[in-house]
Order: C-alpha cells, then structure tokens, then sequence
C-alpha cells in the first residue's frame, strides 16, 4: 500500500479527532469512527479500508485524504444546509465520488445559474475557490473583465443593463456583462448569487428537497388588497397570455411552477430555468392589474384599408417591439418592416392628423356625437 | 444568530427607491451587530413573500423601512411575510407609538419580531436634524433658520399627517430653529407657499420620506419654485421670494437613518451592543470630516 503526503493540515485533523471523540464520521463516502481502547482510528473509503493510530494520520493515502478533506470543507467549513446544498450541485457531487471530483475540481468544474457561469476549483487542502462571470465571459480573459471581490457588488452590477436601463426584475435575461469575481469562498458566492439572484437559491433548494411551497394564481388573486384587488377580473385565459408574455425564458429565467389553479394548468411554457419560481411575481401582479383594466373593454369591429404588406408590416412591429429586436434593424435596412424609416413612412400614409389608423377614429360613436354637435353649433 | 431583515416598498420603475435599504443594510452590515443583514421588497426581489426564507437566523427581527403606520404596516407586510395571528392591535398603537409584536412567521420554522416603522420612531427626529446639518455643512446650524418637515398630507393616510406632526413637535421643542414647520404636499398648510410660512431668511425643508423619486425630487423642488425644470437641476441654498431654501430630499437617505432601524431592533430585544453609537459617529458628516 503506497502511502504519500496527504496534504491534511493540522487544523483538520484536530478537527477530525474531535469529532470522532463525540460520534462516527459517515459522509460522501468517508466511513470513520474512533476505537478509544484500541486507540485507533478506522477508516473506510469506497476502495480502502485503514486503521491507523493518531500519528499515523498524516500519513494517510491521498486518496483517503481526500476524503477527509471534504468532510472538512463541507462540515467546518461551508456555512449553513442551503450554502452546503448550492456548493454541492455547483460540483455535481451527487454524479461523482469524490476522486474523481478532486481531479476535475483541478481544472475547475463549471456550472450555469441563470447568466451566471460558476467554477469551481480547489486547493490543496481541499478548501473550494470560486468564480463567477457572464456566461457571455466564458472565454474572455480575467484581465479583460472587471475584478470584484465583495459579494455585495452584485447587488450593483446587476441593477441596470448593459444600456443603463433600471432592471426591476433581477431574474430577467439581461444581466450586463464585463466583470468578474475571480476568487470566492463558499460563503461568498452564496451571498454574490443571492445578490444577483434574490432567493433563487433557497427556492431551489426547497424544490430539491421535494417542499417548495407553490402559490398558484388563483391563490395570488384571493391575497391581493388594495389597488391589486383588480386582478380578481382578470379572465383565466388572459392569465394564460400573462403568464405567455412575462415569464417565457426570453424575459425571465425563474422555472414557472405556478399555474392557474393545482388543478388547472396553463398552456404556457414554464421555461428550463434551473430554479423555480415558486407565485406570481409583483411583476406580473402589477402588469396583470393593468391587463385587468383593458380586458373590460368590449371589442369592436374597425374597418381598415391596408395593403398586404402592410398589415404583415404591423404585425412584424409588434413582433419586434414583443421580442426586443428594434435595436438589431440596421437604420438604411429598408427592407425590415419595423425598420423605422418604413414606419415613418407607414405613419404618414395612414394616420390622419389625430393619429388614427386609417383615418378611423378609436371610438366612432364618440366621434360621431361630436361631429352632431359641431353641427348644431353651426 | 441575529437575523436583521430590512422590509421597504422598491419600485418597479425608480432604482433609487431601493437605494437606502441597501445603503443603511451595508452601515449596519458593517458594524457586525447582526450575523446577517437581509432586504425584502414589496417591488422588487427578494419579495416579502420570499425575504425570511433567506435568513438564517434563530432570533430575526424585522423592521419596515417605511414613514408611517398604515397600509403597509399593518396590513401588506404581515400579510406577505405571513405573521400568523397578526392583528394591528398587537402594537397598541396611537397612530405613531408602534414597538414590536414578536409572532410566527408561517413561511419559515420560526418566530420574527415585527418592528414598527422607522419614520414613526423618536429617533427618527435626530435624522431629520442630521439632515439640516449635512445639507448647511453646519454642525451647529439652528440660529437664524427655519425647519420645514414635508409630509403627503393625510388625503392617503391620516397617520402619514401624524408622523410629520410628531417630528416637527419635537424639532421645535428642541429649541435648535427660530421657526419648525409642517408642511404638505395635497393640503394646508402646503410646501408650494413655502416662503409664506416663515419669517427667518434661511428655511431648511426636508421631506419625511423614505426614498427619492418623484415627488422629492421633481414636485416639491417645482412646487416650491426651486427650479421651473427639475432636470435642470436647483442650488442649495436656492432663492425663493427673497428666502433662502436649503432644500434636503428624502430624509430617509441620510446615513444615520440606519440607527434608527438599529433602535427599532434594540428595541424589541436585538442585542447590538455599541452599534448605536458607532453609527451614529460613523456617519455624522463633521466628524468624518475631523478623521479625513
């Protein structure tokens, strides 16, 4: 039996020791108790089994070593059960014994959390490093990008977008690039992703554990008070076009769990996002109060002349103004139908001087009253 | 573990309006008092449905960021933050005396002490009085002057009038200014007609109001004829009918507005040893400036 360096410093076998003198160790595979009248310690791994007296310890095969080294980190080191659950996924401990994990955390283990790119590495004492940037910055130089070493700056970076536009939605798809938190601990990035991601992390981990708490519409609508109340009228199937329009991938990257009712699921896509979004967001509330407000009117049937290409060039404004691609219409493209001179155009052709389309007024019965009435002044 | 979970408003449109909460989270961070500092929004994330799920704490106390009794206060946050067996009474409160009600909070394991809001707290009064102080760069600035605290009014909120009644009372008790005023923004006597209400040349007004947004920093600077364009910007002091306006924004982001969230905490039982005064000589401007 080869026996090497383990690397175990002396702060981690006191820590060891010591809690072998209160009960056994069983965790990720390291088995290990202390026989007091043998005075021995017993150690099992997958593919080793040891017994060794206390000075004999430090001379532990590495692969053993290993093992008790992420014990330490995970039991001494790693504040709190959600902190120890995120630090695990972000190493996909639960796919790999911990071997084969020293050897990919030694050129570092990636992991995506929204736009955030994670990687993990380790030291020689097995304590866990971490990084996070843009997924964007995966292949950029880290003297390329901003260096940050508060996790609260987070907090900052992502409160605007990369054109200085306010993100009232932390979770939405639009966190700016260009930094870099290159040398976390395990508590750290906790604090720096609950920061860019509010309480995603904790949701995630109630869903792991099979107890995230689900508060569906119908649930959202009976605890609204206020001005909020509105959002009683809202039809069911407006929730289904809310739900369509603010929580698809493309706005937010919550998972959306909630639906109409347990009973009665939406037709909307929830998204792929790896943490859930647990109720309606006061995003949606507050859109859904305005939705609530126009879904009272009656519809009215308009007659428009337009050519063909005209009424596929509306449509193709409202998809570019729906899916965010106004900025991407290079200015002399013409040929796009929401390019804005074509829209220009499109304006000075069919709106009169009240800026009705086609000439016809939004409420023709409105309009007809006033045009009696400017008769009868005459 | 000390949990502190600062509740405000947020907005949806301001980024500013979350701007103190994290401010004064990061002054009371910084003085170790609790082993975490969390914020909750009713706009934005983490959302108060979801804020004390991300404390850790055994013993958390929360303190609505927010100037008065009402709405807010008794009825959103305890609903949201699901205080179970909440009732308004808990605090006995007339309106402005509100402490803690100490209730299990059905999102988590656990009990929280609900603190009353910050703008209705005694020491509120000394943050208004900071704010006269940093906005004259005088640390002895009273003689000669006048005090204003703008308010709403009551058209939402009569507790909203009581707050900047119960401050301007106790600023003028001080005796510090020749003249403390209240004044409101939707009814008498208004902000607009500032100048009418005092007869001292200098005036200080500052608006008992959280956050800046839009009505501290685009109505009441046009109202009271500071600037005809709030984008153009107003000087401090600004000349207004032959009086001078030293006009202070929200009060609420004045540093030491983080001691009065440290008193509410006290208050219901936090143990913050010298946090108090170490804020309160962190963030007063004269003294950073003698350690410059």
């Amino acid at each position: 039996m080869s026996t090497i360096e383990s690397g175990l410093s002396a702060t981690q076998l006191a820590a060891f020791r010591e809690h072998l003198t209160e009960e056994p160790i069983e965790y990720d595979g390291l088995i290990a108790n202390h026989d007091a009248d043998e005075a021995v310690y017993h150690i099992e791994t997958p593919d080793r089994e040891t017994s060794v007296a206390a000075d004999e310890l430090s001379t532990l095969a590495a692969e053993q070593a290993a093992y008790l080294t992420n014990w330490y980190f995970y039991t001494q080191q790693v504040g709190g059960e959600v902190t120890r659950a995120f630090c695990r996924w972000l190493e996909l401990a639960d796919e790999r014994p911990v071997p084969d994990r020293y050897a990919a955390l030694e050129n570092g283990i990636d992991r995506e959390w929204g736009q955030l790119a994670v990687t993990t590495t380790i030291s020689d004492n097995g304590s866990r490093r971490y990084e996070i940037r843009h997924v964007d910055d995966s292949d950029a130089a880290a003297d390329a990008l901003t260096t940050h070493t508060d996790p609260l700056d987070a907090r900052d970076i992502g409160t605007l977008d990369a054109d200085d536009r306010y993100r009232p939605l932390r979770t939405a798809p639009s966190l700016t690039a260009g930094w870099l938190f290159a040398d976390l601990t395990a508590n750290e990035v906790y604090e720096a992703v609950e920061a860019f991601y509010p309480a995603t992390i904790v949701n995630w981990h109630r869903e792991q554990r099979g107890e995230l708490d689900v508060d569906h519409w119908r649930d959202e609508q009976d605890r609204q008070s206020g001005i909020y109340n509105l959002i009683t009228v809202l039809p069911d199937e407006a929730v289904d076009w809310a739900a369509a329009a603010c929580c698809d991938d493309s706005q937010c990257l919550k998972r959306r769990e909630w639906e109409l009712s347990e009973a009665e699921p939406l037709t909307a896509e929830g998204g792929d996002g790896v943490f859930p979004c647990r109720e309606p967001c006061s995003m949606v509330v507050a859109a859904g109060r305005e939705w609530a407000k126009l879904e009272r009117e009656d519809t009215q049937t308009y007659e428009f002349a337009l050519t063909p290409s005209e009424k596929e060039q509306i449509e193709a404004i409202i998809d570019a103004v729906a899916d965010d691609t106004v900025d991407e219409i290079r200015e002399a493209d013409v040929s796009e139908a929401a390019n804005r001179y074509r829209v220009r155009y499109l304006r000075e052709k069919r709106f009169d001087e009240a800026g009705n389309l086609a000439g016809t007024p939004t409420h023709p019965e409105d309009h007809d009253e006033h045009a009696d009435s400017d008769d009868t002044d005459r | 573990m000390q949990s502190l979970v600062i509740v405000a408003h947020g907005s949806h449109l301001n980024p500013d309006s979350a701007t103190p909460t994290h401010t004064h989270a990061d002054t009371i961070r910084a003085t170790s008092a609790f082993g975490e500092v969390r914020t909750g929004f009713w706009k934005e994330q983490p959302s108060l449905r979801e804020v004390l799920r991300t404390a850790r704490g055994e013993d958390i106390y929360v303190v609505p960021l927010f100037i008065s009794e009402g709405y807010f206060t008794e009825r959103v946050i305890p609903r949201e933050l699901r205080l179970e067996g909440w009732d308004p009474d808990l605090w006995d409160s007339d309106g402005i005396s509100a402490d803690t009600a100490t209730l299990p909070a059905g999102d988590i394991d656990n009990e929280v002490h609900y603190c009353g809001p910050v703008g209705t707290h005694e020491a509120m009064t000394d943050v208004l009085i900071r704010r006269a102080v940093s906005v004259t760069g005088d640390e002895h600035v009273g003689d000669g002057f006048g005090f204003a605290v703008v308010g709403h009014g009551t058209e939402r909120n009569e507790n909203s009038a009581k707050a900047i009644e119960y401050h301007t009372d106790r600023i003028r008790e001080t005796g510090r200014f020749d003249e403390v005023k209240a004044l409101f923004m939707d009814e008498e006597p208004e902000v607009d007609d500032v100048a009418d209400h005092f007869d001292t040349e200098d005036i200080i007004v500052v608006p008992l109001f959280i956050a800046d947004g839009f009505h501290t920093q685009e109505d009441i600077p046009e109202d009271m004829g500071l600037t005809d364009d709030y984008r153009k910007g107003y000087d401090v002091p600004a000349e207004v009918d032959g009086h001078r306006i030293w006009y202070g924004g929200a009060v609420g982001t004045e540093e030491l507005t983080a001691d009065v969230i440290l008193e509410r905490a006290a208050d219901a039982g936090a143990d913050i040893g010298d946090a108090i005064a170490r804020v309160r000589q962190q963030t007063n401007p004269t003294t950073e400036a003698a350690g410059d």
